[in-house]
Order: structure tokens, then C-alpha cells, then sequence
């Protein structure tokens, strides 16, 4: 098999498509994030702050959803087809959340009336979390595995997805990214906002160990697909290390007010916890619990070389690119928010 | 219940033309925003950054909207045509991670600082931005079009696996890319779209130059509007019969459709208006004869190859819907340049503005493109039937085995509520905007205050 230095090129794909998911963990995590936690914001002009802290930047961040969607359905076709006819309910709930969730954001200025924005403010919160729960659902699922026959079907029906473990993953998903959404607030915002912030990236904090906790032992005693990793490579043992390591990192930040170093561990966290998952799959991307033999592999899954070639180079020149549109916008609105006659 | 094959065409069918009522929009806005703002920097005017400012705010609008419900396409592509995934992936996968990669990306970050930006960074910065947002989306509609262009006639691949494990796998990239529809239906997808938002832009000044409000204004931005519409509406008879041409090399059956042809030895007109009865196979209306045999041969008594060539099972079985919305995509093209061109002709002669009669004219017409867009991409998909992938994969092939039909029709029924709720929601905001019309320097424009009072005591000087 082909390979670019020592990888084959669908592994070379698993590591292009897990980047592009981290990605959209650690840039749309922060203002799902702070969806979720916007009704906790009494005040009128509190909430408008916290919008328009996310204001010009949410709609970029949600871009890597889609390319990441893209990345699977031209890297793995048949994983795509699969994961995305499996989870048909889910999605459509997920899609139905994006709808409003953007266009709670968008609408909400638009009339002055308090009932017209209290009702745009509560549906962008329940689609932020439904948005976020239902990735961790999905998430969870697919790291604890699926009843998926010989032909690649789908044997459950919609309870299956709700099984304890993936219920956990949801919350503990949620959990991450209030952590991420209060962290960034607060370096968004100053004065009485900031302290209100200061005092929830504390509280949020707690929830997030307590789920990392509860996830870790859920993990060790439930999955042992992903022990049975460690134990083949005890060197990836540095992985959970590092996420503890972090953990207490972020958590020393915030007590010192430190928020901006805060905020680039809660980003680095939510790439370890991504990364942990993608190391407990591979070389598998979807796994059978009907059959471990069953599980689709990314060779089975992948796209011809040639393709995948191509779209490495697509991806090589794309990626940078993406990211120079992205530091320059965050660079143009650096600093606390300000409202002006502009803004949300 | 109808079958899980009906039920997700129809899906499938109703969020797309729901979503592509936004895109054009964005698309043919995006290249107005360009000319307006780049007339501000050139004349340093505030009258053309006003105007620039009203339109991004709707432009806004109408991003958002085509964003969130664009979203839904690709996530329907693994939902509900899983087969269809599976089988094109290779292909159109890469033109869709492209779109993502190099397109939407561009146009969504650049989109914050075109929105929030005024204040922030340089006129010559945000103008950058403008023209990349504008770019950005003329660009996906590059990717999009090439990935459907390659549905339409597939190059540059080879077909590996054999039944329902069978898929496309690309040989050459850029014959894919460049497959033989892609250049042409993209020149007439787009110049569609700078129609679609070049007659909004008029639309809008037309009332208002009605209402007498804002009448400076909306005489700048009707010209802008103009100046788009009437080279676009030119150039799309262009593009039009350079796509009708590759439909009579690459897809007969497909135009034989359009223009409710059967008879494989007979020579074929050209209908101006008709009505096609499928049972019968008879087509009747007022018509060019040898038309058809004229474009496609260049000869009026050529046969041109009927529906009857190809196998019943294999041609579309709508062909008066094919028929008739082929028709009036063509009419309303015709419309267009009608209109544009009488315009221009009146605004040399200074008259423009006082035509009543063609203000109000104008301000309806911004539903015409849209409906040339919707109905001309009816024409092209059903006219495909019963093919997803021309001759290579059916319609009926390519669905996901697993998903039932109520599992459909509960997302039918869910996506049906949400975009009319969406869109009486787009229509109220859109007309609050346009009420509100844009902020004058000078004239304090505190909410829509001064439109309910115009007599405001607050507007006068104490």
C-alpha cells in the first residue's frame, strides 16, 4: 500500500478528518458553548454582550462542520452512508437544532419587543445544548459501538442510542464546552459581566470534572476496546496523563484568573479527548458490537488512493488557508466586546 | 404510507428548491455589494456607503437563512441516499469537501468582518472583505455545479465493484472537474444568480422610488441593479443555448422532454407555448417548426433524436413538467431582457424614474428570476429521471437500505413546519428592513420611529 512518510493514505485520512472534527470541537464548542449557558444572563444588555461576543466569529467556526462532513463523505463514503442513514433521527433533530439556532442568532435584535427576544434567547439556548447533546449522543455511540450486521446494517432501533454510556458522552460533552463557552466570555467581557462570568467558568468547572471522572471510570469498566488499546501500546497512557495534567492546569488558571491560558488548555482538552477516542477506534472507524468482525475498518471505508490523494492536496492547501481566514477575523475582533449600531 | 423512495425525493426536492431560493440571492448581491461599495471608495459619496451598509444588512439575512438550510443538503446526501453516497463518494465528495474547504470557508469568515467590521479595520480591508465574501459564494456555486454537472454527464472515472457494491472512482481529476456540462451550466447557474439579486436590488429601489422615500438612494441603487440585470439578461441567452446544446449531445432524452419531442425521425420544433400529453404522446401549442432541428443541427428538416429512442424504462416519465417548466424558464428569460433592455433605453433618455407604470412593473419582477431559477433546475433534475447518475446509477438504486419510511415522513413533516415558519419568518424580516430602508447621515433614523411619525418632534432641531 501506498504510503506518504510511513503512513498509508487512509490513515493519513483518519488523521485529516479527526483534525478537522477536533477543530470544530475547539472553535464552535466555545460559542455552543456559550449558547447553552445564555439564559443563566439576566440582564438585556448581558445578553446582547455575550452575543455579540460570538457574533462574528460563530458562523466561521460552524464552516468546519461542514468540511468536516465533507472530509468524511470524500475519505469514507461508506462510513458516511452508514453512520449518517444510522443516526437518521438524530441528525434531523441535529439539523432542525442548527436551523434555529441560527437564525435565533440572527433574528433576535431585529424587534425591540421583550417577548420576541426572550423567545429567541430560550430557543438558541435549548438548540445550542440539543446541538451539543446530541453530538456527544452520537459520539458515544460510536465509541461504544453499534449492533451493525455482516452488510453493514444497522440492527437497533432509536432506544438503542440511548444507552447509559452515550448518555454520559452527552452530558460530558456539554459539560466540556459551558467550560469552553464561560472561559471565552470572560475573556470577552469586563465589568460586572465579567465577575458574574468569573464566578460560572467556576461552577462550570466542577460539572466538567465531575463528568471527566464519572466518563473515565464509565470508560475503564465499560469499553474495553479502548483498554484493550492501552494495553497493546502502553505508551499511549501519556494521553490520559496529559488530559488530567490539563485538567488540573485549567483548573489552577481560572483560580489565578489567568482565562486566556485557561482558555487555550480547554482547547488543547478537547483535542486530547478527541484524540483518546480516535486512538480507541482505529483502525476501525465504526464498531460492531453484533461482531467485532463486522466493524468497518477505514481500508474497507476508504475512497480509491488516487482520490485520496487528491484530496490531500486539496486539503494541503486548503487547511492554511482556512486558518489564515480564521486568525485574521479573530484578530480583527480581539479584545472585549463592544455593541455598536452594527451588532446583534 | 408512500414508498421510502417517494418520500425522500420529495424531501429532498422540497429543502433544495427551499435552499435555493437564497443562494442566487447571496450570490447576485454579493457581486451589487462589490459595485456599490467599490463606487464609495472610488467617489468617497456617503450616499453609495449608506446603501451599502442597507444591503449587507439584508444580505445578512439571506445568508444566514441559505447557511442553515444549505447544511441540511449535504447532511441528506448520507441520511437518505446512503447507496448514492457510497457509489459517487469518491467523485462527488471532492468537489464537496472543495466547496467546504476553499469556498464556504472564505465567504462565512469574511462575512464578520463585512458585517462588524466598519469600524474595525481599514475601508480598504473591508472592501477586500466584501469582494471575498462575493467571490466565496460565486465559488461554491462552482463546486456544487461541477459536483451535479458530473451527475449530469459523468467524466474522468471508472466504475469498480459490481451491484449494490459498485462505485465510481475518479481516473482524472480535472476531466472530472471539466466534465462536459460543468463550464456551461455553471456560466448559466451563475449568471442566473446575479439576476436573481441584481432584480431585488431594483425591486426594492422601485418602491421606494413609488413611496418617494429615500428617492436619491434608490435611484443610485436601481442603476447598480440595472447595470447588473441588463448585461446578465444578455449574456444568459448565451449560456442558455450553450447548455441546450450540451443537453442535445449528452442527454437527448432529456430534451426531447423539454420540448415533448418523440418521434425519433420526425423533425422537431420549437414551442413557444404547449402542453404535452404523455399517454397520447402528443404535443400541441403555438410552435417554430423545425426549431429544434435547427438548433441542434443547424438544419429545419434534420430529425432529431425523440423520446422514443430511448427505452420507456429509461427516460423521464414527467415530460409535460419537464415541458412546461423548461418553457418558462425560457419566457421569463425572455421577459428579462425585455425589461432591462426598456429600461436602459428610458434611463438614457432621463425618463426612467417617472414611469410609474414600470416602477411597479419592477418592483413585482424580483419574483421572475427567482422562479427561472427554481423552474429551470426542475427542468434539469426531473429531465435527468430515472437516473441519479446518468445511466450509471437510478434514482430508485440509490437510497439508504435501512431507513424506513415513517422515519421520513417524520422529518418531512418536520422540515415542512420549520422552513414555513423560516420563511414567513424571512418575509417579515426582510420587509422590516425594507420599511426601514437605509441610515441617512444627518436624518436621525432612531429605529422605525420617523416612518410611523414622520412628523417626529424628536427630528427637529431644539
Amino acid at each position: 500500500m501506498e504510503t506518504i512518510l510511513g503512513l498509508d493514505l487512509p490513515t493519513w485520512w483518519f488523521l485529516v478528518i479527526g483534525g478537522l472534527i477536533t477543530g470544530y470541537g475547539v472553535l464552535d464548542g466555545f460559542d455552543l458553548g456559550a449558547g447553552s449557558l445564555h439564559l443563566f444572563f439576566n440582564k438585556e444588555e448581558s445578553r446582547r454582550l455575550v452575543l455579540n461576543a460570538i457574533g462574528p466569529v460563530w458562523d466561521g467556526n460552524e464552516v468546519w462542520l461542514v468540511i468536516a462532513g465533507g472530509a468524511l463523505f470524500a475519505g469514507f463514503p461508506l462510513v458516511y452512508g452508514v453512520i449518517f442513514s444510522t443516526f437518521y433521527i438524530p441528525f434531523m433533530l441535529f439539523l432542525v437544532a442548527l436551523i434555529f439556532r441560527a437564525i435565533s442568532i440572527e433574528f433576535r435584535s431585529k424587534e425591540p419587543w421583550p417577548w420576541w427576544r426572550k423567545m429567541w434567547d430560550v430557543s438558541y439556548t435549548v438548540s445550542s445544548t440539543a446541538i451539543t447533546l446530541l453530538l456527544g449522543l452520537v459520539l458515544g455511540n460510536l465509541i461504544h459501538g453499534l449492533p451493525i450486521n455482516k452488510a453493514h446494517e444497522f440492527t437497533g432501533n432509536l432506544w438503542t442510542f440511548f444507552n447509559p454510556y452515550a448518555i454520559l458522552i452527552a452530558f460530558t460533552t456539554l459539560s466540556l464546552f459551558m467550560l469552553h463557552g464561560a472561559i471565552y466570555l470572560v475573556m470577552k467581557t469586563e465589568n460586572r459581566l465579567y465577575a458574574k462570568l468569573t464566578i460560572m467558568v467556576n461552577n462550570c468547572s466542577k460539572f466538567f470534572i465531575l463528568c471527566f471522572i464519572l466518563t473515565s471510570m464509565a470508560t475503564l469498566i465499560y469499553i474495553p476496546h479502548m483498554t484493550h488499546q492501552f494495553k497493546n501500546h502502553p505508551e499511549l497512557f501519556i494521553l490520559p496523563m496529559v488530559a488530567v495534567f490539563i485538567l488540573l492546569n485549567i483548573k489552577r488558571n481560572i483560580d489565578a484568573r489567568k482565562y486566556f491560558t485557561a482558555f487555550f488548555y480547554s482547547c488543547i482538552i478537547t483535542s486530547c479527548l478527541l484524540i483518546l477516542f480516535a486512538v480507541g477506534l482505529y483502525p476501525n472507524i465504526v464498531l460492531s458490537t453484533t461482531d467485532p468482525a463486522y466493524s468497518i475498518s477505514i481500508y474497507q471505508a476508504a475512497s480509491s488512493n488516487k482520490s485520496l490523494k487528491i484530496m490531500l492536496l486539496i486539503a494541503a492547501v486548503g487547511t492554511p488557508l482556512v486558518i489564515a481566514y480564521s486568525t485574521f477575523v479573530f484578530w480583527t475582533f480581539r479584545g472585549k466586546v463592544k455593541l455598536t449600531d452594527m451588532s446583534y | 404510507m408512500p414508498s421510502v423512495e417517494i418520500l425522500s425525493r420529495i424531501q429532498f426536492a422540497f429543502t433544495i428548491a427551499f435552499h435555493y431560493i437564497y443562494p442566487p440571492l447571496s450570490i447576485g448581491l454579493g457581486l451589487c455589494l462589490v459595485i456599490m461599495e467599490g463606487l464609495y471608495l472610488k467617489t468617497g459619496k456617503l450616499l453609495y456607503k449608506e446603501i451599502t451598509k442597507f444591503w449587507i444588512k439584508i444580505f445578512a439575512l439571506i445568508f444566514g437563512i441559505g447557511v442553515a438550510t444549505g447544511i441540511v443538503m449535504e447532511f441528506e446526501f448520507g441520511t437518505n441516499w446512503a447507496t448514492y453516497s457510497h457509489y459517487v463518494g469518491d467523485i462527488f465528495g471532492s468537489a464537496l469537501a472543495a466547496e467546504g474547504i476553499f469556498a464556504f470557508a472564505m465567504e462565512s469568515a469574511f462575512l464578520g468582518v463585512l458585517l462588524f467590521g466598519w469600524d474595525r479595520v481599514h475601508k480598504a480591508v473591508h472592501y477586500f472583505s466584501t469582494i471575498m465574501v462575493a467571490v466565496g459564494s460565486a465559488l461554491s456555486a462552482l463546486w456544487i455545479v461541477i459536483a451535479n454537472s458530473w451527475q449530469q454527464t459523468p467524466a474522468g472515472y471508472r466504475i469498480e465493484g459490481h451491484d449494490l457494491g459498485a462505485r465510481a472512482v475518479v481516473t482524472d481529476f480535472w476531466e472530472m472537474v471539466n466534465n462536459p456540462s460543468s463550464v456551461d451550466r455553471y456560466a448559466h447557474v451563475i449568471i442566473g444568480s446575479f439576476l436573481a439579486g441584481a432584480f431585488l436590488v431594483m425591486s426594492v429601489s422601485a418602491w421606494y422610488i413609488l413611496k418617494k422615500r429615500f428617492v436619491e438612494h434608490a435611484q443610485a441603487m436601481f442603476k447598480v441593479g440595472l447595470s447588473v440585470a441588463v448585461i446578465a439578461a444578455l449574456a444568459q441567452l448565451f449560456t442558455g443555448h450553450r447548455s441546450a446544446h450540451y443537453v442535445s449531445k449528452y442527454q437527448p432524452a432529456k430534451l426531447a422532454a423539454m420540448e415533448g419531442h418523440y418521434d425519433s425521425l420526425a423533425v422537431a420544433d420549437m414551442y413557444i407555448i404547449g402542453w404535452v400529453n404523455n399517454k397520447e404522446e402528443k404535443t400541441t401549442g403555438i410552435k417554430i417548426p423545425g426549431g429544434l432541428s435547427f438548433l441542434t443541427h443547424g438544419s429545419f428538416s434534420a430529425p432529431v433524436e425523440g423520446l422514443h429512442a430511448t427505452p420507456p424504462e429509461d427516460r423521464p416519465r414527467a415530460v409535460n413538467f419537464v415541458f412546461q417548466t423548461y418553457h418558462m424558464m425560457i419566457s421569463i428569460g425572455m421577459t428579462l431582457i425585455g425589461l432591462t433592455l426598456l429600461a436602459l433605453i428610458l434611463l438614457w433618455r432621463k425618463k426612467l424614474f417617472q414611469q410609474r407604470w414600470l416602477m411597479i412593473i419592477f418592483a413585482w419582477a424580483v419574483l421572475l428570476p427567482q422562479i427561472a431559477n427554481q423552474v429551470g433546475w426542475y427542468a434539469a433534475e426531473v429531465g435527468r429521471q430515472p437516473w441519479v447518475v446518468y445511466k450509471l446509477l437510478r434514482t430508485s438504486d440509490a437510497l439508504s437500505k435501512k431507513v424506513t419510511a415513517d422515519q421520513v415522513m417524520f422529518s418531512l413533516v418536520l422540515f415542512t413546519l420549520v422552513y414555513m415558519l423560516l420563511f414567513m419568518l424571512f418575509l417579515y424580516l426582510l420587509n422590516r428592513k425594507i420599511q426601514h430602508g437605509p441610515d441617512i447621515a444627518g436624518s436621525k433614523h432612531d429605529d422605525d420611529h420617523d416612518q410611523y411619525y414622520p412628523n417626529n418632534l424628536t427630528n427637529l432641531p431644539s
